[in-house]
């Protein structure tokens, strides 16, 4: 399995350096890092001062190479779609693609002192929730569970960067069918 | 499992659409879009959706209320969510007048709508499980489950099918064990109440003035004890039905007050000066007789004929022998599943005793002795010897020749006071043995005064 991590412009480098190796370290496969993508014209709503999500996944799907078999984009830019006033994130499920903000998971956002630390294990949580869906997987009633659904920082600040034992065992059917 | 769960986006803005649907997927939902009004009905034709989140603006063709009434006319238990952009109070209250059962405002917090969809589905879950539990119930309580092919019963089932969208009140007589019971749910689910309550109430095991305040609730404070006000059975059946179980039992000021309720079609809480409408059907039953009753003083004539207006009489258990093998596999069948037991079948010489044997417990008895049978029994079939019990008792095989000089009511005190002795006063088992229904032995405890 190849994992690709494709940072949209403005994304630190260290940062993205961080959340490769966590990819790396959790899933044990192969990743490749893909170079930025440029903002695309129609992502920002001058409205809603945010970057709609639908726009960033679509403009990324277009620079993917064939042989990755999961995306991961990764903006520092605050998203939303339309319905709703912002997402952390959004996945196809069971499709190649998910797409991961970090500008709501940082200190700074909620006008408090930023932690770096603390940014990069709420990314972790959420890189595992999204990717778990472009496996599959849906959200979990576990709120310890990665892929419980977050609807704000503090729902992400309970869950553990793993999954629990059903989704698990779910992931690993999954993984094994598609041959990874 | 949300993924049993079906949800319809419609939206003429695509990227609203899409993302939305994406989103929802993500809970597991199945979820599918619908780029006009139009599309959506016609979706909603070809396999409905549990719930539809309709944008109000949707140009050109129909809007996001034209298509919700559409839907609903398809559909009328689907849940619909209106969602604009442009809120005001006027479109809010068209669109729940209407018959949204929510109406969000774009865009809205994630906590918002995700709160809504589980809400949503926990009470659909709820409604399927009520569903499923109905559907149970009407099985149990059909026709096809008081089983008969005597002639008599066949008659009962088309008078209970003619009278059971009517209000007029039910009366069923007859003895202990041969199913009043199951005749006044059938009367209820065969008619328009099914959907409503049915509330049984035991007459005879509840003292006047608890009965009192059963039937018509209280206010607080209406008596010591009365903390709270308490709303009685006759309230909570509403348009529903209401099971008056040995009304043959009840004192004659509560006979005086049950007249008024059937004459006046309504009431008061004890305590009260509410006036409360009487909706619900009053279904009587009794194992007494009422006109001798009523000929002797003991019930009160113009009840009798009140509550007389349909008068159903059932046959006991050796009127209609001929459904007793039925009701033995019946019972084989159901009460085997139960005790997880092997049990399948009857002999023919067991059946031939049960056949034979007087059943003054009817039917009651018969299942009783047939659970006895089962649990107990060593072989696939029941057979002579797993009847034993029956030879024991001193209806069996034995002649029994009463003591003389012995009225029938003393004989049934002598057999209710050994019983209860046996049992240690256990109702449950002793009503049991003597084959009648708790509310029946309650009845026969307080008339020959046995102490308890």
């Amino acid at each position: 399995m190849l994992i690709g991590l494709l940072p949209v412009e403005g994304v630190a480098g260290a940062d993205m350096d961080a959340l490769e190796a966590f990819v790396t370290r959790h899933y044990g496969c192969a990743t490749r890092r893909l170079p930025d993508l440029a903002m695309p014209a129609d992502g920002y709503d001058a409205h809603r001062s945010q970057y709609e999500a639908t726009a960033l996944l679509k403009a990324a799907l277009l620079v993917r190479p064939a042989d990755v078999d999961r995306l991961l984009v990764v903006t520092d830019k605050d998203i939303f779609i339309p319905m709703l006033t912002f997402i952390f994130g959004q996945a196809q499920v069971e499709g190649p693609t998910a797409l991961l903000s970090l500008a709501r998971l940082k200190q700074e956002f909620y006008g408090m002192t930023g932690r770096r630390d603390l940014m990069l294990e709420r990314a972790h949580k959420e890189i595992v929730h999204e990717l778990g869906h472009t496996f599959g997987l849906v959200h979990c009633q576990d709120r310890q569970c990665a892929m419980a659904l977050s609807i704000n920082v503090t729902n992400i600040d309970i869950k553990r960067d793993s999954l629990c034992g059903g989704c698990a065992r779910n992931l690993a059917g999954r993984l094994e069918a598609l041959g990874w | 499992m949300n993924s049993t769960w079906r949800i319809l986006v419609v939206d003429d803005e695509v990227a609203m659409r899409e993302s939305l649907a994406a989103w929802l997927r993500e809970d597991g939902y199945v979820v599918d879009g619908a780029a006009s009004g139009r599309e959506a009905v016609e979706m909603a034709r070809a396999a409905p959706y549990d719930i539809y989140f309709l944008d109000l603006k949707m140009p050109p063709g129909i809007g996001g209320i034209e298509t919700m009434i559409e839907i609903r006319k398809l559909q009328p238990e689907a849940t619909v969510v209106i969602i604009t952009a442009y809120a005001t109070v006027d479109t809010a209250i068209n669109a729940l007048k209407e018959g949204a059962q929510e109406y969000m405002v774009k865009p809205c917090n994630p906590e918002e709508i995700s709160l809504f969809v589980k809400r949503t589905i926990e009470v659909k879950n709820l409604q399927r499980e009520n569903q499923y539990l109905r559907q149970k119930l009407t099985r149990h309580y059909s026709f096809q489950d008081i089983i008969s092919k005597n002639a008599a019963m066949h008659a009962i089932f088309e008078l209970v099918k003619e009278v059971a969208s009517q209000r007029s009140t039910v009366l069923i007589q007859g003895a202990s064990g041969t199913g009043k019971e199951l005749v006044a749910r059938a009367l209820h689910e065969a008619g328009g109440r099914a959907s409503r309550p049915f509330v049984g109430v035991s007459c005879a095991a509840l003292a006047e003035t608890l009965l009192e305040s059963e039937l018509f609730g209280h206010e607080k404070g209406a008596f010591t004890g009365a903390v709270a006000r308490k709303r009685g059975k006759f309230e909570v059946a509403g348009g529903g039905s209401i099971f008056l179980d040995e009304i043959g039992d009840i004192s004659p000021k509560l006979q005086m007050d049950l007249l008024r309720v059937l004459q006046e079609r309504r009431f008061f809480r004890l305590g009260g000066t509410e006036e409360i409408p009487m909706e619900a059907r009053i279904i009587a039953a009794t194992n007494r007789n009422l006109q001798e009753a009523v000929e002797r003083g003991d019930f009160r004539e113009d009840l009798f004929y009140r509550l007389n207006v349909i008068n159903i009489r059932l046959p006991s258990l050796c009127e209609r022998r001929e459904d007793i093998p039925l009701l033995v596999n019946h019972f084989i069948e159901r009460l085997a599943l139960e005790a997880g037991k092997q049990v399948r079948d009857v002999s023919k010489p067991a059946l031939k005793l049960l056949m034979d044997h007087d059943w003054p417990g009817n039917v009651r008895e018969l299942e009783n002795t047939v659970e006895r049978a089962i649990v107990t029994a060593r072989s696939a079939t029941l057979d002579v010897a797993d009847f034993d019990f029956l030879a024991q008792s001193p209806r069996g095989g034995a002649k029994w020749n009463a003591p003389d000089g012995m009225s029938l009511a003393e004989i049934e005190k002598h057999a209710v006071e050994s019983v209860l002795d046996r049992t240690g006063g256990n109702i449950k088992l002793a009503s049991e043995i003597l084959g009648v229904d708790r509310s029946t032995l309650y009845a026969m405890v307080r008339r020959h005064n046995i102490p308890r």
